[in-house]
């Protein structure tokens, strides 16, 4: 810079001299606004009250299906049961989500709260976008007792607590009990052999086609819940390898094409018709996430939910976590610090109300509440410890959707055979974990 | 000729005198061109403002991402590695785990290019000819041809991918009404996937392409027609030696923007089959915002977008080559 101003001296501005100092300017303008990177802040020790100045906080989630309204009830309680803190909730599709959050946070756009999954937690915390909450979670006095065991181990990232669960969701086998009873049929199946002969028997009864196979969301729920039934793992715990490929996983996979080759579930089921069509009658099962108890509960369809049925050596399911975190700033402010911690009590307090958003409270008491005990997702609360959760490996997500979903999806259409599928998806799967690998260890 | 020949070094010899020796005022031959100066002085004035735009949002983007690309680029993490030529090379040796989904989504892209532009070259046309007669209700007409245009892009693609579902939806519903097969998997299985997509677009952007065939048409005086018809030319005869050449600029612009939007195609596959099946109908605007949005590859993803725009600049160019003015050397 001083070079170039001192040959600009005196001889008007030249034109570099004119470029350089315009970049400079830039420059200047882009420091002004803190620091250029997020920074790592919880905050002063919360006390029982926020007592600081009214604050406004920014609050992200991705609650857009029939958990939505529960959390904008959730909201509009904590707004009305306190003058000095007002939450501002922002709703954005998850598939949206995360590119949009960490995008925001690192051009100093971002939210105070948020709320996520927490397949995403470890991504997110590499990608520092959200705070470390060791301390945080001592404020808030919580214990691991408290939570589900898996849940809250994987809350952590190279030694440190990025989130607080709030719940548990899973993949569960919903059914559809007028056209069970065509069959006969009373209850769902709690094994493979019962869902074949349940199947058999509807077939027999003149129900075409009672189990849809999807070809995409939530197909590799599906996939994931049955390779960890077989006794597989997907990935390295280490996020060094994809492993789906594994005996355990062609298995699954075969399973679920079996079900479109035996006439099970009709061929080429198209993204979303699955649900859509057990929505209208069509087909007497359909596994999907439990945050669909909600949007079924608002049609007069005759259904229950049930743990997804034992078709390998053991009982597993695919599961998730939403997760309460603190973004980062750059300009950390002590008030909204604090008034987020209080927001976040808040809300691990409302666990059991947020059982209305069709959710399982992480919260081992909350789950002992008549809320809780009298909602449709009870069905599953046995098969917690069953859950299963993706290792905490930053990117994994994203890997996942470009070679796992891809290779379920070929061979359930038919387009590839389930081993050569998920070879050639594993194979491009490690190549992306490695080079992940290298670029988060920095 | 040889009058303008003589003529121009002339003048350039006294501008270039006016300037350097002569004073203004005492130069009365020069005035014309003081005039011409303040002409270009003018032009630069208005546009300025455009350029300014151009820069900031144009150049300046672009030579970010030129920088961008040479490095092991993600904005989310402290250190951004420069990597040299890296990010290309590993994408055209195949190196780079994203090079096998790039050179099918590139592959993607052009196949559906090669589809669509020659359909909406084509059709808009003969649409136009029909809609350029009179007759009753023609304004309705035109008002329906161009109506799917102003729909978005995302109310296109939902409104189809359920009409198209190959289970619930209403098309293979009424197929089978008729009589037909009524299992056709539209979004799932190929070549049906490339079917829908390509129909889907001619459907919705074919009023567009329509109404500037229409101004164009309207646009060829109608002294050509009678001149032609006068001299003995048939329909076909008129139609291949008076529209076809009147219509020659507005088929380079359909050309172009047709050309370059197809390339753009990425609303449509990531909504009606979600780039499948498999990546099939993934283009390489889709492989670019997975890589650089959503994975934050941004290094890896600018260098595909460079390698994308080098392509583009190539058809763009071969396009103005068939098209160029014959008729200029005359």
């Amino acid at each position: 810079m001083t070079g170039i101003s001192r040959r600009t001296d005196g001889a008007g501005l030249s034109r570099r001299g004119f470029l350089a100092a315009a970049g400079a300017l830039g420059g200047a303008a882009l420091a002004g606004c803190g620091s250029a990177e997020p920074q790592v802040a919880t905050g002063p020790a919360l006390q029982d009250e926020y007592t600081g100045e009214p604050v406004t906080l920014r609050y992200w989630h991705g609650f857009t299906g029939g958990d939505g309204p529960a959390m904008q009830a959730l909201v509009d309680r904590f707004n009305e049961s306190q003058d000095r803190i007002t939450v501002e909730p922002n709703t954005i599709q998850w598939n949206q989500y995360y590119q949009r959050v960490i995008a925001a946070v690192h051009a100093g756009k971002g939210p105070d709260v948020g709320t996520l999954q927490i397949d995403q937690l470890a991504n997110l915390a590499a990608r520092q976008t959200i705070n470390p909450l060791d301390e945080v979670v001592t404020q808030l006095g919580l214990q691991e007792s408290e939570f589900p065991q898996e849940v809250w181990r994987n809350g952590v990232y190279r030694g440190s607590r990025y989130g607080v669960p709030l719940d548990v969701h899973s993949l569960a086998s919903y059914g559809n009990r007028a056209v069970l009873q065509q069959a006969g049929l009373e209850r769902q199946p709690r094994t493979g052999e019962e869902l074949e002969e349940q199947t058999r028997a509807l077939l027999a009864a003149g129900v075409e086609t009672p189990f849809w196979m999807p070809n995409r969301w939530p197909a590799h729920l599906i996939f994931l819940s049955l390779l960890w039934q077989f006794g597989g793992e997907p990935y390295a715990e280490d996020g060094s390898r994809a492993t789906f490929d594994s005996d355990a996983g062609v298995q699954a996979l075969t399973w679920m094409r079996r079900q479109v080759d035996a006439g099970i579930s009709p061929p080429d089921v198209a993204q979303d018709s699955q649900y859509v069509g057990f929505k209208n009658g069509q087909g007497a099962y359909t596994w999907d996430g439990i945050w669909q108890i909600n949007d079924l509960q608002s049609t007069d369809l005759d259904w229950d939910i049930a743990p997804v049925p034992q078709v390998g050596d053991q009982p597993a399911s695919w599961a998730s976590s939403h997760h309460l975190v603190l973004f980062r700033q750059r300009d950390p402010d002590d008030d909204k610090l604090l008034a987020g911690k209080a927001f976040m009590r808040y809300l691990l307090e409302a666990s059991s109300e947020w059982t209305a958003a069709g959710m399982i409270p992480a919260l081992a008491s909350a789950r002992e509440t008549p809320e809780f005990q009298e909602s449709p997702q009870a069905a599953l609360a046995d098969a917690v410890p069953t859950l299963r959760f993706l290792p905490p490996v930053p990117g994994l997500g994203d890997v996942q959707v470009q070679t796992l979903e891809i290779a379920v999806s070929n061979a359930v259409l038919g387009r590839e055979q389930p081993a050569a599928a998920l070879s050639g998806a594993a194979a491009r799967a490690t190549e992306q974990m490695q080079a992940n690998q290298q670029k988060f260890e920095v | 000729m040889t009058d303008t020949n003589v003529s121009r070094p002339a003048t350039g010899g006294a501008s270039a005198l006016s300037v350097e020796a002569a004073p203004r005022s005492a130069a009365p031959p020069v005035r014309g061109d003081r005039s011409r100066k303040r002409d270009t002085r003018d032009a630069v004035l208005f546009l300025a403002p455009y350029l300014v735009i151009f820069t900031v949002f144009v150049l300046a983007p672009l030579l970010y991402g030129i920088w961008v690309s040479l490095h092991d680029y993600d904005f989310t993490l402290p250190e951004a590695p420069w990597v040299g030529l890296e990010n290309y090379t590993g994408l055209l040796t195949g190196d780079s785990p994203f090079a096998e989904t790039f050179w099918q989504s590139v592959q993607a892209t052009w196949l559906f290019t090669a589809l669509t532009v020659p359909l909406l070259l084509v059709l808009p046309l003969l649409v136009a000819l029909v809609l350029n007669q009179k007759f009753p209700g023609r304004n309705l007409f035109r008002a329906l041809y161009f109506a799917p245009y102003v729909l978005g892009v995302a109310v296109v693609a939902v409104l189809w991918r359920y009409l198209l579902d190959t289970n619930i939806g209403l098309v293979n519903h009424y197929l089978g009404v008729i009589g037909l097969r009524d299992t056709v998997p539209w979004l799932t299985s190929l070549p049906w996937a490339w079917i829908s997509l390509v129909g889907v677009t001619v459907w919705w952007t074919l009023g567009f392409n329509t109404v500037i065939y229409l101004a164009a048409l309207q646009d060829i005086s109608p002294e050509l027609y009678e001149a032609a018809r006068v001299d003995g030319a048939n329909a076909v005869q008129r139609f291949r030696n008076v529209t076809l050449p009147g219509l020659r600029p507005v088929v380079l612009f359909i050309t172009s923007v047709t050309i370059i939007a197809s390339v753009n195609m990425f609303g449509q596959s990531y909504l009606m089959t979600a780039g499948g099946p498999g990546t099939e109908t993934r283009t390489g605007i889709y492989e670019i915002a997975e890589v650089g949005l959503r994975q934050f590859n941004t290094g890896q993803a600018a260098a595909m977008s460079l390698i994308f725009t080098f392509f583009l600049m190539v058809v763009s160019l071969a396009v103005f080559y068939a098209f160029r003015d014959r008729d200029a050397r005359r």
